[in-house]
């Protein structure tokens, strides 16, 4: 099974060993991966129930859960890494949702899909409606993404906050680009942050 | 009452005397069980399924009183979900109980029946006379252990008192303590089996009738507190029953009512008075916090199990935001848990129900 591009990269730099918490962790993918192949142990949550109970059937221990409410539950460190990839923008809060994840990890993977991207700029402005493009294809009605991010806006935040960026990487067509432009060039981004 | 054909049932007598909560201790202890499927040479492939209140040792063979099919038939045996074909299972009547495990109905060492002499007992105290079976069984560790209602506590019990002798905990549509309107609903029942005249202080062994009138009420409220409301709406609504119109009378006008009444009967022929007395008792002394400190969290300190937690969004009786509030401490000391709310319309009772992704999450997490 071959993971999303962004769940790749994070993969490839968790800790072996580590222990992780994937918010937002879907079927398990990156869960599995992580457990597998890294010897972590990995725990999830997950907002939607049919999910959750695949995970559970995949032998994955993962909590329904709601980002925005339940992080709070767990203990401060609880983990050597908390995971967020592509619901960033999904969030009621995400300033807090961002202070939440490195509270109960001492570090963060977090990754999201670029609004500055070149095609959603052009989009906008050639036809003046928000665009919907292959990493955001729903109608801004039935959109569950109710914070649309940027590159420089997440480096804003994280600055504002004085959060560590120890890495980012990326990507266009599911392929690493470098980080020049990155504002303008990437579809989406991943960064790898710590307190 | 339970009848005579219960005490046939497969059981052994407890080698050492049972210590109670309460300070006292039960001499002689007899805990009636049911096995199903082989266990395996290591003895590594046994699973513990603790009933519910009303339930007993019989969770997938015919009850011997009232002839029907095991309370979770549809979810062990050959290829079901707790599949016998690889699994060992073990239910066993819980202490204080009237289906062959000692309870109240028992004869004390003068044999007489203990009646309301016999000793309180608390969750932990079943969960102990549970784990002495399987000392006796040669059980040394659980592959599982599994329960729904008082059967999840008995589960939670067994984790936090015992967390060497199970490898996987699953509580289903249970709480880690009773809530106030728990133990008021529970105290309605017990007032309704003390209130009928042929309760006799509990003395009515022997004596041709017992309280199976109060004890019917009781499981009558009790009942309804198992169903969801949209549950009854949708099975009975304001329908009546066997007329085309209202009585202007107390007959059972309404099919709930009708419902109700034959729920009640059918229970009062099976269950003894005093047993649903002393199980309810027990069921509202639980609080695992208390009994560790008052901190939920350090009654999993020891923690080794994996955990599954599952509830039912039409459970009114332990809401999700019970199960929730044990996921929180088992989280806090960073226990292996999973969780999940799942959507079914029966309320409380749906874990005895159809309810295919129950089925899926539960052989999931025994793999």
């Amino acid at each position: 099974m071959s993971l999303r591009a962004d769940l790749a990269v994070i993969a490839a730099h968790v800790a072996p060993g580590a222990r992780v918490l994937d918010v937002g962790c879907g079927e398990g993918e990156l869960m599995e991966v992580l457990q597998r192949e890294k010897g972590c142990d990995a725990r999830g949550m997950e907002i939607d129930p049919e999910a959750v109970e695949r995970c559970v059937a995949r032998g994955l221990s993962v909590v329904q859960g709601d980002a925005d409410r339940d992080l709070t539950d767990y203990p401060d460190d609880a983990f050597d890494c908390a995971i967020l990839s592509q619901t960033l923008q999904t969030a009621g809060r995400p300033d807090e949702l961002l202070d939440e994840l490195l509270r109960i990890g001492r570090r963060a993977f977090v990754s999201f899909p670029n609004f500055a991207y070149w095609r959603m700029r052009f989009s906008l402005l050639a036809h003046g409606r928000m665009p919907v493009t292959r990493h955001l294809p729903v109608s801004w009605y039935e959109t569950q993404n109710i914070h649309h991010v940027t590159v420089e806006d997440f480096r804003e935040l994280l600055r504002a906050k004085g959060v560590t960026v120890e890495k980012s990487w990326f990507f266009t067509s599911e392929r690493e680009i470098g980080g020049t432009s990155a504002n303008w060039r990437a579809e989406h981004a991943v960064f790898q942050l710590s307190r | 009452m339970a009848g005579a054909s219960a005490l046939d049932a497969k059981s052994l007598v407890l080698p050492d005397p049972l210590p109670l909560d309460s300070g006292q201790r039960l001499e002689t202890v007899r805990v009636a069980y049911e096995t199903y499927g082989a266990l395996a040479e290591d003895k590594g492939n046994a699973i513990l399924i603790f009933h519910a209140l009303s339930g007993d040792q019989h969770v997938a063979s015919v009850h011997p009183i009232t002839g029907k099919p095991g309370w979770w038939d549809r979810m062990v045996g050959p290829g079901k979900p707790i599949d016998t074909n690889r699994f060992h299972v073990v239910c066993a009547n819980v202490v204080g109980g009237c289906m062959g495990s000692t309870g109240p109905a028992s004869e004390d060492p003068d044999g007489r029946p203990w009646a309301m002499r016999f000793p309180v007992i608390t969750i932990r105290d079943m969960v102990r006379a549970q784990v002495a079976l399987l000392d006796a069984l040669g059980i040394a560790k659980l592959h599982a252990v599994v329960g729904g209602s008082m059967g999840g506590m008995l589960a939670l019990s067994l984790a936090a008192n015992f967390p060497d002798r199970a490898r996987r905990v699953l509580a289903i549509a249970t709480t880690a303590r009773h809530s106030a309107q728990n133990i008021a609903f529970h105290e309605v029942g017990r007032q309704a089996v003390m209130a009928d005249p042929n309760w006799r202080e509990g003395d009515y062994y022997g004596a041709g009738k017992g309280p199976e009138k109060g004890l019917a009420v009781a499981r009558m409220a009790a009942h309804i507190t198992y169903l969801s409301e949209a549950g009854l709406t949708d099975k009975f609504g304001r329908r009546l029953q066997d007329r085309a119109a209202k009585s202007f009378g107390f007959d059972a006008d309404f099919q709930v009512e009708s419902y109700l009444r034959h729920q009640g009967i059918a229970f009062s022929d099976r269950f003894d008075a005093n047993a649903y007395l002393y199980i309810t008792r027990a069921m509202d002394y639980f609080d695992l916090a208390e009994e560790h400190g008052g901190r939920l969290a350090d009654a999993f300190a020891g923690a080794t199990a994996r955990f599954c937690l599952v509830s039912f969004d039409t459970d009114w009786l332990y809401p999700t935001a019970e199960s929730k509030h044990v996921v929180h401490a088992l989280n806090a000391v960073a226990a292996p848990v999973s969780f999940v709310e799942l959507s079914a319309p029966y309320g409380h009772d749906s874990f005895l129900l159809e309810c295919p992704p129950l089925d899926r999450v539960i052989k999931g997490f025994l793999e």
